[in-house]
């Protein structure tokens, strides 16, 4: 990226962040905190997941026989069903079936977003009115949804009752959210009445039976498929699924997932035609009376039978579209959708949805924001690898963008297989192992050098590293030269650490730590001949590059792991590597055996402990801890080995619940993510000063975490294994 | 009956009112829960009917804009979620559960099932044999757009349930 559009983007996430970042991040929390609680309500809430999961890759696997049973059922009772290309085909039916109707009431739909059917008809001379009240707002505000379920969150009361004291001059003024709740249910109401076509999403149709599934609290798309003479409904192909009952593990993860709620208000489960009778409020005083109601489903394509076709994008199409991955997403939280989204979605699976419906281009504009932390991958109700798909879009861009001269320089010092439209800032966080092996050969020069104003202002210009980021101090004793030096000599190892980058030429005391404490517990180690597993690379979209180390790294430790050795890792990101990303970059099997061979430090420890109950571990006799641990860490359910361990040595230890440390690797050092990264920081350092009551040591796992913890609370973090020797 | 309690506690959690009665007695339980001007639809159940309730069973659309009250069936509940389903007939179901205030659903205790997979078990057959349409609604319409969570969106900001408990 140009030096300009970093400064540009810079300031556009600055400007959202005053604007409508304290709103955004209040009902983001909420309705994040409210997932974690309803789930809980649930007796096998990974059992529903797998299920609703297994019936989306069912349901578009056989999505052409289903699309055939789901004409026929709707077909055979009346109603009409068109095939859309795309939003044009779309909007030119949608026209036609609209003929000389002044006006459409429509229930919120993000699938009539994407076509942007509202711009349509409004040229035709037709009247559209959003009836859902946040869509509403905006309509009224003349502004984009910032979140895919909940459109108006970076709204407050207090600007909605501005903007319609303004608008509608209403006597007495406007204030509480009841006042302003009623006054737009009067106002709807009364268009709702006078609407010639009624216009909805779905959520879900079942092939068997023709029925749309809407999901909604308000009441609005109750009436707006009631009321007007004529229903159209507007579904991407990916909504159907084959049978009513598979409607159910949905229903139960949908609004939980999204808002936290058990259930919203309604379901409405219609199999037109729809036999309540249509009130004509042209006719108020004469009974209702069973008429005919038009139905009309449109599926759309656009892209959609393309994303089936191409196995990355595929899994796109199992979104519900809950907005779980947008709320449980630390950036999203500080900025919304109006900066983590594209042309028509928002949140981290928007990557594939943009990419599959408006192209690349839009999915470039902020796949960025996704770090790959991960947090959303749990959060989601069908298990989609939102993170990977982040990954595989942002490769596909890399390989789209043109090539400049700085970088034709650069790819002779750092080779890799990439292309060369890879920007310099990303080749040099993917090969920042070569560059730490070269920094720390001459490390008091290399960090005195990388500390002097020029050069910070040369690496802002040319590689976007933000001046105000304290860089990571190399040294010159490396862990493998400390290794070496103690002239100890393991020929049957029990077990072998991996000497990850940070690691071996930043973080070294907590691999020295690791070490001692492995053999304090009975464990004889060697080290891995390999430490960069990769995950820069994959970091920034360089899936060769990625696949070429995990390749080396397989390699290297299939000794090992024949052995029956534990690979031991004290880099949380580097062991998630193996554990998760490793399946899409290596054979099947082979990913299998590394991952199953992988462990973490503490995890191992206790085992050890378990197995022999005493150790020669220093104890922690109540030393008060506050422990925020690695993102991508809790996505694999390894936070609690860490808080066993401390807790049976005898410490005091309480857990953050941020979603992330808003560092995430090299994320926090973009100059134009720079303030964004400190305000996902900023909300931790206030948990943490929350949690701490009076002093107590900040331990954290990663080291992305450790450099921001003690950036915005400005003292010195450790690692758990630290504290064991 | 099975599930009752269960059912009451989670209308209880929604903030759903509720009365129970014999069948019987549906009338005089009907008056103490019903602001006038009330509207509705006849009840769809053998030896059950508003007859003897001051319910206008027949609305116009007019009379859907003025009713306080909205009478209805509710032909299936959910005990461990609270949820009615309103089922859509020709009569004005739909519209006298939506646009009143205050929604009071007539439920038949022998209707209550104890989860979602034995309502969907339910509706699978129904929705494929009988096209049927139905609304699974869960304590009264919400919404959280106007910068706090209000009771009483689009639809009704009310609801209360009359269990018939013989039948």
């Amino acid at each position: 990226m140009p030096d300009v559009s970093r400064r540009t983007k810079a300031t556009k996430i600055r400007r959202l962040m005053e604007a409508e970042g304290a709103s955004v991040a209040e009902n983001t929390q909420g309705f994040n905190a409210g997932r974690y609680a309803s789930v809980k309500g649930l007796d096998d809430y990974e059992g529903l997941k797998q299920r609703a999961r297994a019936i989306k890759e069912d349901a578009i696997e056989r999505l052409p026989e289903l699309i055939d049973q789901l004409r026929t059922q709707v077909e055979g009772r009346g109603g009409s069903v068109y095939w859309a290309d795309d939003a044009a085909d779309a909007n030119r039916y949608i026209a036609e079936v609209a003929g000389d109707a002044d006006r459409f009431v429509k229930s919120k739909s993000m699938t009539s977003e994407e076509i942007e059917v509202n711009e349509h008809l409004k040229a035709q001379g037709v009247e559209v009115i959003e009836t859902d009240l946040g869509e509403w707002v905006l309509q009224v505000a003349e502004e984009a949804p910032s979140h895919i379920v909940a459109p108006a969150i970076h709204k407050s009361r207090e600007s909605i009752a501005a903007l319609f004291n303004e608008r509608f001059d209403p006597e007495p003024p406007l204030e509480t959210a009841e006042e302003l709740t009623r006054f737009a249910r009067e106002q709807l109401g009364r268009l709702i009445q006078g609407a010639d076509v009624g216009m909805t999403g779905a959520n879900f149709i079942t092939a068997d039976s023709g029925t749309l599934a809407l999901v909604t609290s308000e009441g609005n798309a109750r009436k707006t498929a009631l009321v007007p003479p004529t229903h159209i409904a507007v579904a991407g192909i990916e909504k159907i699924i084959p049978t009513v009952e598979d409607l159910q593990p949905f229903v139960e993860l949908i609004g939980r997932s999204g808002t936290g709620q058990d259930l919203t208000s309604y379901l409405s489960l219609l199999t037109p035609p729809v036999p309540s009778p249509v009130p004509d409020f042209d006719r108020p005083d004469e009974p209702m009376e069973g008429s005919e109601r038009d139905f009309h489903l449109v599926l759309l394509d656009n892209g959609r039978t393309a994303m089936r076709d191409d196995p990355q994008l595929r899994e796109t199409l199992y979104c519900i579209r809950c907005g779980a991955c947008a709320n449980s997403c630390a950036n999203f939280q500080q900025v919304g959708g109006h900066a983590f989204g594209g042309e028509t979605y928002s949140g981290g699976i928007a990557t594939g949805w943009e990419a599959g419906v408006h192209g690349l281009e839009s999915a470039a504009s902020f796949n960025d924001l996704c770090t790959g932390c991960t947090r959303c991958v749990n959060a989601c109700p069908v298990n989609i690898d939102i993170p990977w798909i982040n990954v595989v879009v942002r490769d596909r861009i890399n390989r789209e963008e043109a090539p400049s001269a700085v970088n034709g320089l650069v790819d002779g010092l750092l080779p890799n297989d990439e292309p060369s439209g890879v920007p310099l800032a990303r080749k040099a966080i993917a090969n920042f192992d070569t560059l730490a092996r070269w920094g720390s050969r001459v490390a008091p020069l290399a960090n005195w050098l990388a500390r002097q104003s020029p050069v910070r202002w040369l690496m802002d210009r040319l590689a976007g590293i933000d001046p105000r980021r304290e860089l990571p101090t190399l040294r010159s004793t490396t862990l493998r030269s400390w290794f070496a030096d103690r002239d100890t000599v393991v020929s049957d190892p029990d077990v072998i650490l991996v000497p990850d980058t940070y690691t071996n030429y930043v973080w070294t005391q907590r691999g020295t730590a690791a070490v001692r404490a492995l053999e304090a517990v009975g464990l004889s180690v060697d080290l891995a001949d390999v430490g960069d597993v990769g995950r820069p690379a994959l970091s920034q979209g360089m899936i060769s590059t990625a696949t070429a180390r995990a390749e080396t790294v397989s390699e290297v430790l299939a000794p090992h792991v024949e052995a029956n050795r534990t690979i031991i890792f004290v880099e949380p990101t580097d062991l998630a590597m193996l554990k998760r990303e490793y399946a899409k970059l290596l054979p099947a099997a082979e990913a299998e055996r590394l991952a199953d061979a992988s462990q973490d430090v503490m995890s191992v420890l206790r085992e050890q402990l378990e197995t022999s109950g005493s150790s020669r571990l220093s104890e922690g006799k109540g030393q008060r801890l506050v422990y925020h641990s690695h993102c991508q860490q809790r996505t694999l359910d390894l936070e609690s080995p860490t808080v066993d361990v401390l807790e049976r040595l005898g410490f005091d230890v309480t857990t953050t619940s941020a979603e992330c440390c808003g560092m995430a690797g090299s994320f926090g050092y973009k100059s134009e993510y720079y303030e964004l990264s400190m305000r996902v920081g900023e909300a931790l350092r206030d948990e943490v000063q929350e949690l701490e009551g009076t002093e107590a040591t900040v331990v954290a796992s990663g080291v992305s975490c450790r450099e921001q913890l003690e950036a915005v609370l400005d003292r010195d973090v450790v690692h758990p294994v630290q504290l064991l020797v | 009956m099975p599930h009752v309690d269960q059912f009451l506690d989670s209308l209880e959690r929604l903030e759903v009112g509720w009365t129970r009665t014999p069948a019987k007695e549906l009338s005089s339980a009907l008056d103490d829960v019903l602001l006038s001007p009330s509207i509705g639809a006849p009840l769809p159940f053998d030896g059950l009917s508003l007859e003897g309730a001051n319910v206008n069973q027949q609305p116009s659309p007019a009379d859907l804009e003025s009713g306080s009250t909205g009478v209805t069936a509710a032909r299936m509940a959910i005990a461990s979620y609270g949820s009615i389903l309103i089922q859509s007939d020709t009569d004005a179901t739909e519209a006298a559960s939506l646009f009143p205030d205050r929604h009071v659903a007539v439920l038949r205790a022998s209707d209550i099932v104890p989860d979602m997979p034995a309502a969907f078990e339910r509706l699978g057959p129904a929705l494929r044999n009988d096209a049927v349409t139905t609304i699974l609604a869960t304590g009264p319409s919400a919404t959280a757009d106007m910068g706090a969570l209000v009771k009483g969106a689009h639809g009704p900001m009310e609801v209360h349930v009359i269990l018939v408990e013989d039948r």
